[in-house]
């Protein structure tokens, strides 16, 4: 299996439910605690698998389509995922479109976050392709984040360890819940259902035939990771068509309108 | 997923947790949740799938409320402000329940035998109106009401004067069949959840979403085309749009003469009474023109055929002229031609044009038509129901203007014009939406000692006999609702009271009683001012506002301004209704109720809120809740929502009743109603059957049904108001013509004869026509963000981690050209003050406004926030900006910056200038000084480690690292 997330950019409203629902269940799941620094002052922050990049893009020019690369120079992916927000383009002429793009990790095939890891705490799972850390065998020395491109991964700094995204592996093979919540937190919880979860190695599944159906793309591929997660782009809507204009003057209109004979 | 899961240890203990299900209240969608807890701790909240507002979703906030429960602002115990000190300086005494009723019930019962009226009793994000309009209406006070002036009155006013129903609370689009759909301004905060679940559905679907705004981000980011509209010129491009399909002959003429009071006469003899209303015989029924008969009949009638057009002379001699002639002649004008509006607007002519056409095609060409037969007003069997399938959708951003109850008939005419009325794919009522209109109950006037009020103190009127004024035509209300300042106040004025009270005008009040308001910070505008207002004295030391009682849940800003604190639960704490008789949770198809349950037990000294008001109305005598022998008549509030019947069979709780709990709706209080609802997962839907779910104004399959849950009071059409011959009966007013209570002043005068228009119109904003726009030049606005929609719960310590500083959001290019760089700090100035902020440049805003999140600063300690936060050092408010009164004018008297009908706080009225400031100035400005922490507050943690159980690692076995190494 393969497992991973399609995200749809087309109908993400950016409303942060994914990662409020991510910390939620993951600060008491198996990667848990995930800490807080200075939750009540100033800056605060603390660990989240998860987070929002919010951009503006031109309009009416969608996101790149497949095969054109992501880092084209509409708008640098590899700034958003490093810098976050702001990863503006030229000034030429108006960004109008804001964009709002999800960031977890992207279970690479090609993980560079575990082949760096000196313990052997960082690995990807041979079952599925989800790529974990043994938080026990973590010594917190930061190398699995800088070789992570996608800004993935986050050092707690309460506990010392390095945080990921799990997939939620401690709810999609509980037999003890409904099976349909046997998904991710985001995923259950997105309010435009803009996560699905699947396996992409079955070409039946949801997230398999998305990709094919919106044409899904990975982030930064030339980066030779092969990230498993896949994002839709934005629709382009065809134009509506037009009720034909009459222009009849307005005497000869309202003669027409005054013999109307309509039954109540 | 399919897997060997032998392999996987026992992440949860599922044996050592509890699932329960009850309804958020961390904003007003009221969501579902199922809610799993560890001990008294919550392990996880999740949407309930089976929910019919948000199915299984959950937002943002929803999803932090570990935090909210975990927060170390919660109030821990009744508090009273330390005699000696003074009000705002934060000292306060932990006293005991009984003291704190003791205190309360004293003060109250000299009121009510003195003089109610000197209670004045507002509710902030309160969700249960229907008891707390009744407990201020047993207490004998006309002087209560809920946040709606300053939220939504616009939006709810001109929905009920005019469809019966409204957009939001009591409509939604058809979000199945639409295909063309219109949102107007800024609506993530109403709704969260079934607005996102909706426009997904768009999308899968391939309908149009044409986003209304000044500022494209949220919901606005995933339309389809961006409308860069002037803030408040909705109602000229609405307007515009209207003069297009009248221009080209595109409106539904068979639905506006069978569902709306468009071909009624109106008598047209300016500056005569009468002038404007509408023909009627003798029996006082209106009067069309049958085309048939050639006579004037009843409009009522079934076997007729109203002329739509057309010029008459009544028996009596007086020209009349149709509704829909009115109409066009006034809006096939220059004045509304899309070159003309597209000055105003700032949206293109031709865009105009196009949108208005768009719409038409779908509405017309691409009709939908479900088989299923139903009956109709008048008896008829129909075959079907016809689709217009375009929809709407509407809130604050028409909403909080001066002339947003103008604009928002405005976007109803709009939506009438082409047929869209709770049709398929339209805008559909919620029940017990629709109601006739307006619905049929008058605001409370009078009052008596020790006596309850007659009826509710907020009501619909329809004439000026019915406001709340004296025989002099001052104002009874402490808020002015109902009074000439603004005469259709449906929700008062919550954002008066402060300053009416201080100033004494038209009286002075002992006691302010609030819930859950932050009156003393982002709820109130002009916030500086207010605080300073609360600690006004009179000459002989005494406040101004004698006693101010607050129930919160949190130490918001408003806490450190009360003199006794009454704590309330959370929202996982308590028993709660949200009733069919207020504001339910229902959906177009289904009629919905719900309640919550205690999901932990309270580890503080606090009460509910609705258990402390059930106390005090037996501890004051309230008749209602007295039997004959004087006794308590309920035990508590889970007794009273179950047994109180406001008429018999109906009563808080639709689901369940009868003894036994088999009848819906209507019926017999059931002693086992809360078991019940707990059963069903704490809601109770009742699914309208498909021939009652459309056309529900003129559907008598319908109507019965609603008649027996006493939704309305009768199956008569509702007949849909294009035509407001109310507002005309004001209009009548202020221009001396009315027979009937008239206004001597000449403001008020102004105000009924300009905006009191029976047609909906375009008229500027109130604010920008007393101020000088030259010296002004940009609106400001704000939004709240979607992860902290309403604002009680900014203090939220995940959520803060996303947003706890806000800017003021700035057109790149006019940045440029006042040469502000990015995230440099600014003064923004307006006629009432001005602040520092920081500027953030942004392309997707229109170049005349600038924009803000709203409510994101917070006094400095308050919501057990450090002093340091980000929230009070660099976060501003635009509130200090905005006055509650009009920029003063020559020879008029001070009165409120509201519309000047509903009396909605016009709060995005507000214009400001805009300057760099100095350097070394940076931080926002104003600043406060610092909150102090209360007696018995936790000090607020360095560091947050939240977990209900230990974590089970997934460990990596050493076999794995040898054998596959790297991978």
């Amino acid at each position: 299996m393969k497992l991973g997330l399609v995200i749809d950019l087309d109908t993400c409203v950016g409303c942060h439910a994914c990662a409020t629902a991510c910390k939620q269940w993951n600060t008491s799941g198996t990667i848990g605690p995930l800490s807080d620094q200075d939750p009540y002052g100033k800056d605060p922050n603390g660990s989240w698998l998860n987070r929002i990049r919010t951009f503006e893009v031109k309009e009416p020019e969608p996101l790149p389509t497949k095969g054109q690369g992501c880092g084209s120079q509409k708008f640098d992916l590899h700034a958003l995922a490093t810098e976050g927000t702001s990863a503006l383009l030229s000034d030429a002429s108006p960004a109008s479109k804001t964009v709002h793009m999800p960031m977890s990790c992207m279970q690479c095939e090609d993980a560079d976050c575990v082949t760096v890891c000196p313990t052997g705490a960082s690995y990807k799972r041979e079952e599925d392709g989800i790529v974990l850390v043994d938080q026990d065998k973590c010594m917190g020395c930061n190398l699995c984040s800088w070789a992570c491109p996608y800004g993935a991964r986050e050092l707690d700094e309460e506990q010392g360890v390095m945080k990921k995204c799990t997939l939620c592996v401690d709810r999609i093979y509980d037999q003890a819940l409904p099976e349909s919540e046997r998904q991710p937190a985001c995923v259950l919880s997105c309010p435009t259902s803009s996560r699905v979860f699947g396996d992409f190695d079955d070409p039946t599944s949801k997230v398999s035939q998305l990709v094919v159906e919106r044409n899904g793309q990975p982030l930064m591929p030339e980066l030779g990771y092969k990230p498993t997660n896949q994002y839709l782009p934005p629709r382009n809507k065809e134009a509506v068509a037009m009720m034909a204009k009459t222009n009849e003057p307005a005497l000869s209109k309202l003669k027409k309108w005054a013999n109307r004979v309509i039954a109540r | 997923m399919n897997h060997p899961i032998d392999s996987l240890p026992e992440f949860e203990n599922h044996a050592e947790q509890d699932t329960k299900f009850t309804t958020c209240y961390m904003c007003a969608c009221r969501c579902g949740i199922k809610v799993t807890t560890e001990g008294n701790e919550v392990r996880f909240i999740q949407g309930n799938p089976n929910h019919p507002i948000n199915k299984g979703v959950l937002c943002a906030k929803g999803n932090s409320g570990i935090m909210k429960q975990s927060s170390p602002a919660k109030l821990r115990s009744p508090l009273l402000r330390r005699p000696g000190t003074e009000r705002g300086a934060g000292e306060f005494d932990e006293i005991s329940w009984d003291q704190a009723l003791d205190i309360l019930t004293k003060r109250l019962k000299h009121i009510r035998a003195t003089d109610p009226k000197k209670l004045a009793f507002f509710t902030g994000r309160d969700q249960m109106q229907a008891l707390t309009g009744f407990w201020a209406s047993q207490f004998g006070t006309i002087n209560w009401a809920a946040h709606g002036g300053f939220c939504s009155v616009n939006m709810a006013a001109a929905g009920l004067y005019t469809t019966g129903h409204s957009f939001w609370e009591f409509g939604d689009p058809d979000w199945d069949n639409t295909k063309y759909f219109m949102m107007w301004g800024v609506a993530e905060d109403h709704a969260s959840n079934p607005i996102k679940i909706g426009l997904k559905k768009l999308k899968e679907r391939g309908a149009k979403f044409v986003a209304v705004n000044p500022v494209r981000t949220g919901y606005q980011a995933i339309a389809d085309e961006w409308i860069a509209v002037r803030p408040g010129t909705d109602g000229m491009l609405a307007l515009a749009m209207v003069h297009v399909l009248l221009q080209h002959d595109l409106f539904d003429d068979e639905f506006l003469v069978r569902y709306t009071n468009s071909p009624r006469l109106v008598v047209n003899t300016p500056g005569q009474q009468g002038d404007g209303l509408f023909l009627r015989d003798n029996d006082g029924a209106a009067l069309v023109w049958d085309l048939q008969s050639e006579k004037f009949v009843d409009s009522d009638r079934v076997d007729i055929s109203p002329a739509l057009f057309g010029d008459f002379v009544a028996p009596d001699g007086r020209p009349v002229r149709t509704v829909m002639s009115l109409l066009a002649d006034k809006y096939l004008v220059d004045e509304y031609a899309p070159e003309v509006a597209a000055k105003a607007c700032g949206v293109p002519a031709e865009t105009i044009e196009r949108l208005a056409l768009e719409m038409a095609h779908v509405a017309f060409k691409e009709s939908i038509t479900i088989d299923c037969e139903w009956t109709d007003w008048a008896g008829r069997k129909q075959t079907q129901f016809v689709g217009r399938p375009v929809s709407m959708h509407a809130m604050r951003g028409i909403s909080a203007h001066s002339n947003g109850f103008q604009t928002c008939r405005a976007i109803h005419l709009l939506q009438i014009m082409l047929g869209t009325i709770d049709c398929p794919g339209g805008h559909l009522a919620k029940p017990p939406f629709p109601k006739h209109i307006p619905p049929h109950l008058k605001p409370a006037r009078d009052m008596a000692p020790n006596t309850p009020l007659s009826s509710a103190p907020l009501g619909f009127p329809t004439e000026p006999e019915d406001l709340c004024i004296d025989g002099d035509g001052n104002p009874l209300r402490i808020d002015k609702a109902y009074s000439w300042d603004a005469p259709i106040a449906n929700h008062g004025l919550m954002h008066m009271v402060i300053s009416n009270a201080v100033k004494g005008d038209p009286y002075e009040i002992d006691t302010l009683m609030l819930f859950m308001a932050n009156m003393a910070w982002n709820s109130s505008m002009n916030t500086a001012n207010t605080m300073a207002m609360l600690r006004e004295k009179r000459e002989d030391g005494e406040y101004k506002i004698p006693f101010i009682v607050n129930s919160d849940a949190f130490h918001s800003e408003m806490v450190n301004y009360s003199d006794l604190v009454l704590p309330d639960t959370t929202f996982l704490e308590r028993f709660d209704t949200i009733s069919m008789l207020d504001r339910p949770i229902s959906e177009p198809d289904a009629a919905c109720d719900s309640i919550r349950q205690p999901i932990l037990e309270i580890d503080r000294n606090v009460r509910s809120w609705q258990e402390v008001l059930i106390d005090l109305a037996g501890r004051l005598d309230f008749p209602a809740f007295k039997n004959g022998n004087g006794e308590n008549k309920y035990q508590d509030y889970k007794d009273f929502i179950i047994n109180y019947e406001r008429a018999p069979g109906i009563g808080f709780l639709a689901g369940w009743r009868g003894k036994d709990g088999d009848q819906h709706l209507c019926g017999e209080p059931n002693p086992k109603q809360w078991e019940k609802y707990i059963e069903n997962e704490c809601f109770f839907k009742y699914d309208l059957a498909p021939n009652q779910r459309y056309m529900r104004h003129a559907n008598r399959d319908y109507l019965e049904l609603a008649q027996k849950a006493g939704w309305v009071g009768s199956t008569d059409q509702i007949m849909i108001e294009v035509y407001s011959e109310t507002l005309q009966k004001f209009r009548l007013a202020g221009q001396g013509l009315y027979d009937g209570p008239m206004p001597t002043d000449e403001q008020h005068k102004q105000r009924l004869t300009e905006h009191f228009d029976p047609l909906p119109f375009y008229y500027q904003p109130l604010e920008q026509q007393r101020i000088d726009k030259g010296e002004y030049p940009f609106h400001a606005v704000t939004q709240r963000p979607m992860f902290m929609y309403h604002s009680w719960d900014s203090q939220n310590a995940w959520l803060r981690q996303i947003t706890s500083q806000n800017y003021l959001y700035m057109n790149r290019d006019e940045c440029g050209r006042l040469g502000i760089d990015d995230e440099s700090w600014v003064w923004v100035e307006s006629h009432n003050g001005k602040i520092r902020a920081q500027v953030k440049h942004m392309d997707g805003v229109e170049a005349n406004t600038v924009w803000t999140w709203n409510a994101i600063a917070k006094a400095p300690g308050a919501w057990g926030l450090k002093k340091d936060a980000n929230e009070s050092k660099d976060a501003f408010l635009l509130n200090h900006l905005i006055s509650e009164l009009l920029p003063p004018k020559a020879s008029f008297a001070d009165i409120t910056n509201s519309d000047p009908i509903t009396g909605q706080a016009a709060w995005y009225d507000l214009s400001v200038k805009i300057t760099p400031a100095a350097a070394g100035e940076t931080g926002a400005w104003p600043q406060f000084d610092e909150v102090k922490p209360l007696p018995n507050q936790p000090s607020s943690p360095a560091e947050i480690s939240y977990a209900t159980h230990a974590n089970v690692n997934l460990k990596r076995s050493f076999k794995d690292i040898l054998t596959r190494g790297a991978k």
